[in-house]
């Protein structure tokens, strides 16, 4: 045997790794799809080998990721073979939150589901709730709310960052968030605010390494350096909820050194419009107009009121005019410069709150007028502006801005963003060339054209979506004592310009009947049972609460859409089970949440990679065949015979919003030669899939900047629908509509709040931005509670989905609670320590690491990593629920009681935005720190307050 | 580095076998008259036992054993290869003895293979020792005392086995006393060895910083802030093995106690008592024996659990 | 067999730019799933849905805070995989000749066919390059994707390491090191690319780029910038009377 051995041994020697193969391909088949892992939807190459999803890869040729691919990304295979998967409806068998299931067929299902929405339908629409988390597939489901007729229905905008898009829209008629981006290509200076992964995930990552490539300085402006903020040249760790005063100390050392492009300001923005001054009047801050009802300005030409609008004048910035009719006025620049102007928002007097030191902050305002200025861009191109005149050059000033939950997840959010939007228009930066740049088909008017949905037509349908932009007070959805009319409470007096609703509002006021019970919760894709909701342990018990008295469950029916066994799962009476990406068709639309960058407008759609190996459908499916079993208009024929019994694939392709306009852009007409506007394609997938599953339509050279007043822009955007005119967009420095409220609020008007909510209207509809520290009468006691809690995303985790990912969790099975080493000094708690966190209303019991890089008076954790025992098939034993921990028990859903007792949502006054990041707290001892194990506890004295 | 108790307990085992075969072989060489055959034959029976425990048990605990033949062929870069092959091959000469002692045939082929036995004794037990002496990456290991070590260690188990199994066989033995006199000389040798090592690795600089293993010391003082992974992983498991300092120091003095001082008290009360009263020297030497193979098994599990790998630089101190 | 080649011209490797990583873990993930269910795979996963998740990967992402002598503190991201050493003790002290240094691009590779699992080329790596999983029994590492960058039946563009291909941030950079013009060599060379652990002298093929300086307090002082002449004592406003402007 030795010799034999010795012999093979030889021979092995000689034959180094006998069985490497260099050539062998991936796998036998490869399709092209949407990535779905997050809502950046990123192009896929997914490569098959016998049938089972062998390697997933990004597509180059894919307008968003260009071929890169992130941790999620990577690891959908997993996700797809998730044991958490499930696989059959299931019907509620034991209590409610038990976890109690029988598992049913289709057919029994959806019986039920049309009889309990049927039921509704035919006595109060309303009464069904229908919002969506992800928002995924908005262009259908907010299409098929309208059609059941219930204006109870929004996606998941509310609690995510209303703010940044509202801000936005009602300032610029686009945003930050997706729908606008730094210009990678051009910028030399970004500043972000609050950033640490966002929805454009990928795209943001390939831009950053660009400008760092490029030379250009990045700051981050943020309470905790990790990721973006690691590799930013400048860190800024500011104290949460402060970025009000950087910003308005920003702006004021601008004015002060006339670092202000004025031509800007008056060729594209109202600063010049003639702002009314009549203190107490019906007028007072509204625009001063002509007959015609045009905002007038002053020409110091001709010394005279002119249409503001007009060109080829002389508009005045500053200044007090008397108008024809004997009232005075001043241009909105100059109100706007009184109230930057003020000491309030001197670098000396901010320093200390936002924990930046003034000189810092000079410093930072000076950099960016100096490169904003002296080192413009001449971009030689040449353009024609909206009022027909030639420029043979773009002027850029290359400074970039970009923010996101940090500054919206606060009840001040919406005017700190709007606050951020006017120092990039004193600087001329946006969509400018290394400025901001919208993405089409934003531009949209300021603000977007579309109200929300108040009245049933004769066939019960809505007589618009359930969500828009309110434009003025008569507007809001509220009845006629104006009280709240939707179940969130959005557009109502409490949150007015609330355009993404408030999912996170919607459990408690259906548990406490507030203003009416409703009949069913019909939640789709939203893990509401857990990281989606604050107060996560209350939210959990009014979702299972019965009514004392009748014994019924206080919220009567819940259907809930899931592809995995989330916490939600378990607190559902039927559940339909959803498909996972690879296997359904989806579509993500221009009309819905865009994936167009700022050079072109783009489109795409999933299709089925893998044939389905469970008794699961597609939610478009089961919501299409619902519509067609409650003969929803839009759903079923004249014969009431269902219009789509090919599903969404067919909706996709032959449903048309308006003539000739439909879900899909590309390849539509007969033909498939049509853009945007054309008749249905029946070929329209197959060209997608032979496309990579994604359209684009590039922006014109001549159009790329200065898309607001842009004739060839203008025209290209209307060719594709995007826009109804081609009339410049004024860019709003000075907001007239929240003007109007704040009027309301002082008893002018058709429509007036209720009595109790006139201070807090006037107060917060202030038509200039403006930092508050509180949304409320009564501040949360910060002596009591000295520390400011936060989260930030994991770049490789999806919210909760994550975790029953096995290489996912390999990275983090559990989260720590991080403070500065400092802070931890300061609250005696040494680095490893299990700590209580504790707020007003619950404490939690932690580990806590020092962590450098964490602003002093700051403690934050990894969100949504912490899970429920039970959820998502993972063991008992999981680090995720017996380490790791979610911030959400403490965080309270409202807002401490008012001098008279009433408790506001949580959330931004103006617009609704859940106020994540607002949470305060302490830290207090455990007995015995080195002893493991997460716990959540109640604080009596203040449980039960919250009903 | 985590100490494997299997790997420990064979590395001490084979040791001491290794130690006995080399004795055996320089006495059958060189002063064959002073033993019995019967006591040749236990004493050869037995080592070869010992070794081949070692032997076997480190096949078994490899990820593949059925492979393990393919560990001969790397003796031109690889310890372990070498080590492989001198412990096989020293089984070669254990035979020819062996079969010399039972057919009690040619005096001078004994006395070759028994040389040939001792001298690849010898060599086994420095490969072993070079498998750790020459990992870089394990700064407590790539030491100049490591190799004499082992092989005094191998040879204060080996002297005292020796005694053990001769004197079983024999208890009224006369041995020849530069034999009795090696085990209380090896026990004050290697307790200076062992000493001067510690000392040795508790000052020596470090072999690598966080700061050289990152690069980033370029910039300043490096912490880890986060982890790849939150719980353990493969190298954390392996390589990160932390001992306690407090213990470390109890452990070691427990060491030097069993290894050293009482081997030398009674090897040496043996040493003295032996002609008199044969009994009490045999319980010296059981004394003797037990401790010191506790010491060394003691000795090398510190060896082991004190050990630091570079690689953990990487990760930095956590507390769990 | 274990004994190292000759140096080889071709050192191909990896360059990491520390400036840009953002320490999303794609790399290591892109990793782990090409190679999961690849000729080097699978890469075993043990508690997958329960305590202690614990598998093979190629590559892990650590991340460093820096306490800068006279600069601002920083974060630094931290990818760690094979580095391809040119003289790594991880082949030499291999007894069966399955882990092994090709000689024609310096790839350092485990043919598992050899590997009998006795951990000690894990032992001799000072970086963590490789792990052992007892499901498997042999241990496993980065193969620079060998099996991609060669690879016939791939397009052009495919052909480079998986976790290259899916950096987000372009942070990874795959070439020839012992072609000094190559794009890589010049990339280390204009940025001053270096070594990990130099004292152990495996001489690392990989190279990893330093983070830029940074350009905290750079550009305009705190001064106003530029030809800012005017005198700003009075109020603005009465300045911007008279601004005359058109629209
Ligand atoms: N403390 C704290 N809490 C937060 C935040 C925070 O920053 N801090 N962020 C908030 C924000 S911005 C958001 S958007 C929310 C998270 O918003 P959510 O959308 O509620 O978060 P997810 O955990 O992703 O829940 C989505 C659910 O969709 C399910 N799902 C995944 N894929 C599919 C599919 O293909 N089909 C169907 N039908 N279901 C699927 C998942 O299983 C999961 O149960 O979290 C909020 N909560
Ligand atoms: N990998 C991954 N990507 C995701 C998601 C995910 O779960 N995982 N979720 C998606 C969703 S739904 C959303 S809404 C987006 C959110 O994208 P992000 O806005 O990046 O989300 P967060 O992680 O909440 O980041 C908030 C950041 O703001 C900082 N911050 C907190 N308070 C303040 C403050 O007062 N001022 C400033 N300046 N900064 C502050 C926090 O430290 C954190 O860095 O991400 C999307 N992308
Ligand atoms: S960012 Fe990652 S998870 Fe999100 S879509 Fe793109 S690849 Fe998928
Ligand atoms: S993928 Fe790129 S950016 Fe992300 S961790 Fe790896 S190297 Fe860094
Ligand atoms: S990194 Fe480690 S495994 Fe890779 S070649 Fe160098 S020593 Fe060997
Ligand atoms: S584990 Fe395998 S590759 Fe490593 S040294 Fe042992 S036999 Fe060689
Ligand atoms: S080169 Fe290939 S094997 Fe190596 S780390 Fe990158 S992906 Fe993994
Ligand atoms: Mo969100």
């Amino acid at each position: 045997m030795w010799i034999g051995a010795a012999v093979h041994v030889g021979y092995h020697v000689r034959m180094p790794h006998a069985k490497l193969r260099l050539n062998e391909p991936v796998g036998d088949e490869v399709k092209t799809t949407t990535c779905y892992m997050c809502a950046c939807r990123c192009g896929i190459k997914v490569h098959l080998k016998g049938g089972r999803v062998r390697y997933i890869q990004g597509n180059a040729s894919h307008p968003v990721n260009k071929g890169v691919l992130c941790a999620k990304g990577s690891a959908g295979i997993m996700q797809h073979y998730s044991p958490a998967r499930l696989s059959k409806p299931l019907l509620r068998v034991g209590e409610r939150g038990a976890g109690e299931f029988r598992e049913i067929e289709w057919d029994e299902a959806l019986a039920l589901a049309t009889k309990w929405l049927g039921d509704i339908r035919a006595t109060n629409p309303d009464k069904l709730a229908f919002f969506t988390g992800r928002d995924q597939s908005q262009a259908l489901t907010s299409w098929w709310a309208q059609q059941f007729g219930t204006i109870n229905y929004a996606a998941h905008g509310g609690f995510c960052s209303v703010n940044m898009a509202a801000a936005g829209m009602y300032t610029l008629g686009g945003s930050f968030w997706e729908f606008g981006e730094p210009d990678w290509e051009r910028s030399k200076y970004l500043l972000m605010f609050g950033v640490a992964e966002d929805h454009d995930s990928n795209p943001i990552k390939l831009g950053l390494s660009k400008l760092k490539a490029h030379g250009a300085k990045i700051v981050a402006v943020n309470p905790v350096r990790t990721g973006y903020a690691a590799i930013a040249d400048e860190w800024i760790g500011i104290t949460p909820g402060t970025d009000g005063l950087f910003v308005g100390a920003l702006i004021r050392e601008l004015l002060l050194h006339d670092h202000v492009d004025f031509d800007y300001l008056v060729k594209y923005t109202n600063a010049h419009y003639l702002i009314v001054r009549n203190p107490g009047g019906a007028d007072d801050g509204l625009f001063a107009r002509d007959a015609q009802g045009e905002p007038l300005c002053w020409d110091k030409r001709v010394c005279a009121a002119r249409a503001a609008c007009a060109i080829d004048i002389s508009p005045a910035i500053a200044g007090e005019f008397t108008l024809e009719d004997g009232r005075s006025a001043v241009p909105a620049f100059q109100l706007l410069a009184e109230r930057f102007l003020a000491e309030e928002y001197a670098a000396g007097t901010v320093a200390s709150a936002c924990g930046v030191d003034a000189s810092t902050i000079r410093r930072i305002a000076a950099e960016i007028a100096d490169v904003a200025f002296n080192q413009a861009i001449r971009l030689p191109q040449r353009w024609t502006d909206a009022w027909g005149r030639e420029h043979i050059e773009m002027i850029g000033r290359p400074v970039a801005m970009h923010a996101m939950r940090g500054i919206s997840a606060h009840a001040n959010g919406f005017h700190t963003c709007r606050m951020l939007h006017v120092l990039q228009l004193l600087l001329g930066a946006i969509d400018t060339p290394g400025s901001f740049r919208y993405q089409p088909p934003y531009p949209k008017p300021v603000p977007p054209a579309n109200r929300p949905g108040r009245t049933r037509r004769e066939n019960g349908s809505l007589d618009a979506a359930p969500l828009g932009y309110v434009h003025a007070p008569e507007e809001l959805v509220v009845d006629a004592q104006g009280r709240p009319r939707r179940i969130d409470k959005a557009f109502s007096w409490e949150h007015p310009l609330a355009a993404h609703g408030m999912l996170q509002s919607v459990i408690r006021n259906a548990w406490a009947g507030d203003p009416y019970p409703i009949d069913t919760l019909f939640l789709f894709m939203a893990n509401m049972g857990w990281n989606s909701s604050m107060n996560t342990r209350e939210t959990r018990r009014m979702l299972c609460d019965r009514d004392a008295t009748t014994g019924e469950y206080k919220i009567p029916h819940f259907i809930y859409v899931d592809a995995y066994h989330s916490e939600t799962v378990d607190c559902a009476d039927l559940v339909l089970p959803d498909t996972t990406y690879l296997e359904r068709h989806d579509c993500i639309s221009l009309l819905d949440r865009p994936i167009s960058d700022a050079d072109g407008a783009s489109d795409a759609i999933r299709q089925p990679v893998v044939p389905l190996d469970r008794d699961v459908r597609p939610f478009q499916d089961v919501l299409i065949d619902l519509g067609a079993r409650l003969k929803l208009p839009g759903l079923v024929d004249e014969h009431a015979a269902a219009k789509y019994p090919g599903g969404f694939a067919q909706y996709m392709v032959e449903h048309e919003r308006a003539p000739g306009v439909g879900l899909l852009a590309g390849w539509r007409g007969r033909g498939g030669d049509e853009q945007a506007v054309g008749e249905p394609n029946p070929d329209q997938l197959d060209a997608y899939k032979r496309h990579d599953c994604h359209w684009e339509a590039r922006v014109p050279d001549a159009a790329r900047y200065y898309k607001m007043a842009n004739r060839d822009y203008l025209n290209w955007a209307r060719s594709l629908g995007f826009l109804a005119s081609t009339d410049a967009i004024v860019l709003e420095l000075y907001s007239e509509r929240l003007q109007k409220f704040r009027l309301a609020a002082a008893g002018h008007g058709v429509a007036q709040p209720p009595a109790r909510e006139r201070a807090r209207v006037a107060r917060f509809f202030d038509p200039l931005p403006f930092f508050h520290a509180d949304a409320n009468d009564v501040a949360i006691d910060r002596d009591r509670y000295p520390l400011a809690a936060i989260t930030q995303r994991p770049m490789f985790m999806y919210h909760s989905w994550g975790s029953q990912n096995a290489w996912l969790r390999q990275i983090s099975a559990r989260n720590f609670l991080y403070l500065h080493p400092d802070t931890a000094r300061d609250h005696g708690v040494a680095d490893g320590d299990w700590v209580w966190v504790e707020s007003a209303h619950a404490r939690i019991r932690v580990q806590a690491r020092h962590h450098a890089g964490t602003a002093v008076g700051v403690v934050w954790t990894w969100n949504a990593i912490g899970k429920r025992d039970g959820a998502w098939k993972l063991a008992k034993d999981a680090p995720e629920h017996t380490r790791g921990f979610l911030l959400n028990h403490v965080i309270d859903d409202l807002l401490p009681s008012r001098a008279d007792g009433y408790r506001y949502a949580n959330a931004d006054p103006v617009t609704g935005q859940a106020a994540w990041f607002d949470l305060r707290v302490r830290l207090v001892h455990d007995a015995e720190p080195g002893v493991a194990g997460h716990r959540i506890e109640t604080i009596p004295a203040v449980a039960g307050h919250a009903a | 580095m985590h100490p494997a108790l299997s790997v420990i307990f064979f590395t001490v085992v084979s040791g001491c076998g290794y130690g006995v075969l080399c004795l055996l072989g320089i006495s059958l060489a060189f002063d064959a008259a002073s033993l019995s055959r019967t006591q040749a034959l236990v004493v050869l029976g037995a080592g070869a036992a010992m070794a081949a425990a070692g032997l076997t048990s480190s096949t078994l605990h490899l990820g593949q054993p059925l492979r393990a033949w393919r560990a001969f062929s790397q003796w031109r870069s690889s310890w372990l290869s070498r080590e492989g092959i001198a412990a096989l091959a020293s089984f070669v000469p254990i035979a020819v003895v062996g079969a010399c002692l039972w057919f009690g045939c040619a005096d001078a082929t004994l006395r070759i293979a028994a040389m040939l036995l001792a001298a690849l004794t010898v060599v086994t037990v420095g490969c072993t020792a070079q498998i750790y002496a020459t990992l870089k990456t394990i700064p407590a290991w790539h030491d100049a005392r490591v190799l004499p070590g082992y092989w005094l260690f191998a040879l204060l188990g080996g002297a005292l086995w020796w005694q053990l199994l001769c004197r079983i066989v024999d208890p009224a033995w006369a041995s020849p006393r530069w034999l009795l006199a090696l085990a209380p000389l090896a026990a004050i040798a290697s307790t200076l060895l062992k000493h001067g090592y510690w000392r040795a690795v508790d000052t020596a600089p470090a072999a690598a910083t966080i700061e050289s293993a990152t690069g980033l010391g370029l910039f300043g003082a490096v912490h880890s802030a986060e982890r790849p992974h939150t719980e353990a992983n493969y190298l954390t498991n392996e390589m990160g093995y932390v001992l306690a300092r407090k213990h470390a120091a109890r452990l070691r003095a427990l060491a030097l106690i069993l290894f050293g001082a009482l081997p030398l008290l009674l090897g040496t009360i043996a040493l003295w008592l032996d002609d008199g009263s044969p009994v009490t020297a045999l319980l010296c030497v059981v004394g003797a024996t037990a401790a010191a193979t506790a010491g060394i098994f003691v000795e090398r599990w510190l060896f082991f659990a004190e050990a630091k790998h570079v690689v953990m630089l990487f990760y930095g101190p956590q507390r769990d | 067999m274990t004994s190292l080649p000759a140096p080889a011209m071709k050192k191909l490797g990896l360059v990491i730019d520390l400036d840009i990583c953002v320490g999303c873990h794609a790399c290591a993930v892109a990793c782990k799933e090409w190679n999961e269910d690849g000729q080097f795979g699978p890469l075993p996963d043990e508690n997958a849905y329960a305590k202690d998740p614990l598998g093979v990967w190629f590559n892990r992402v650590h991340t460093y805070d820096v306490e800068a002598a006279h600069a601002a503190p920083l974060t630094v991201h931290f990818p760690r995989s094979c580095l391809h050493c040119e003289t790594p003790d991880c082949v030499t002290v291999c007894p069966t000749g399955a882990s092994y240094k090709r000689a024609e691009d310096g790839i350092v590779l485990v043919d598992e066919d050899k590997c009998i699992g006795c951990k000690l080329c894990s032992w001799a790596c000072p970086y963590g390059a490789r792990e052992y999983s007892a499901k498997r029994g042999v241990m496993q590492k980065c193969t620079l994707c060998v099996d991609r960058i060669y690879n016939e039946s791939f397009e052009e563009i495919d052909r480079q390491p998986a976790c290259v291909m899916a950096c987000p941030t372009r942070a990874r950079h795959f070439g020839d090191l012992g072609d000094a013009d190559s794009a890589v060599s010049r990339l280390v060379a204009a940025r001053g690319g270096y070594d990990l652990m130099p004292e152990m002298g495996y001489k690392p093929v990989n190279k990893y780029l330093p983070p830029r300086p940074r350009r905290d307090a750079c550009g305009a002082s705190e001064a106003p910038p530029a030809a800012e002449a005017a005198d700003f004592s009075g109020a603005p406003l009465l300045r911007w009377l008279d601004k005359l402007l058109s629209r």
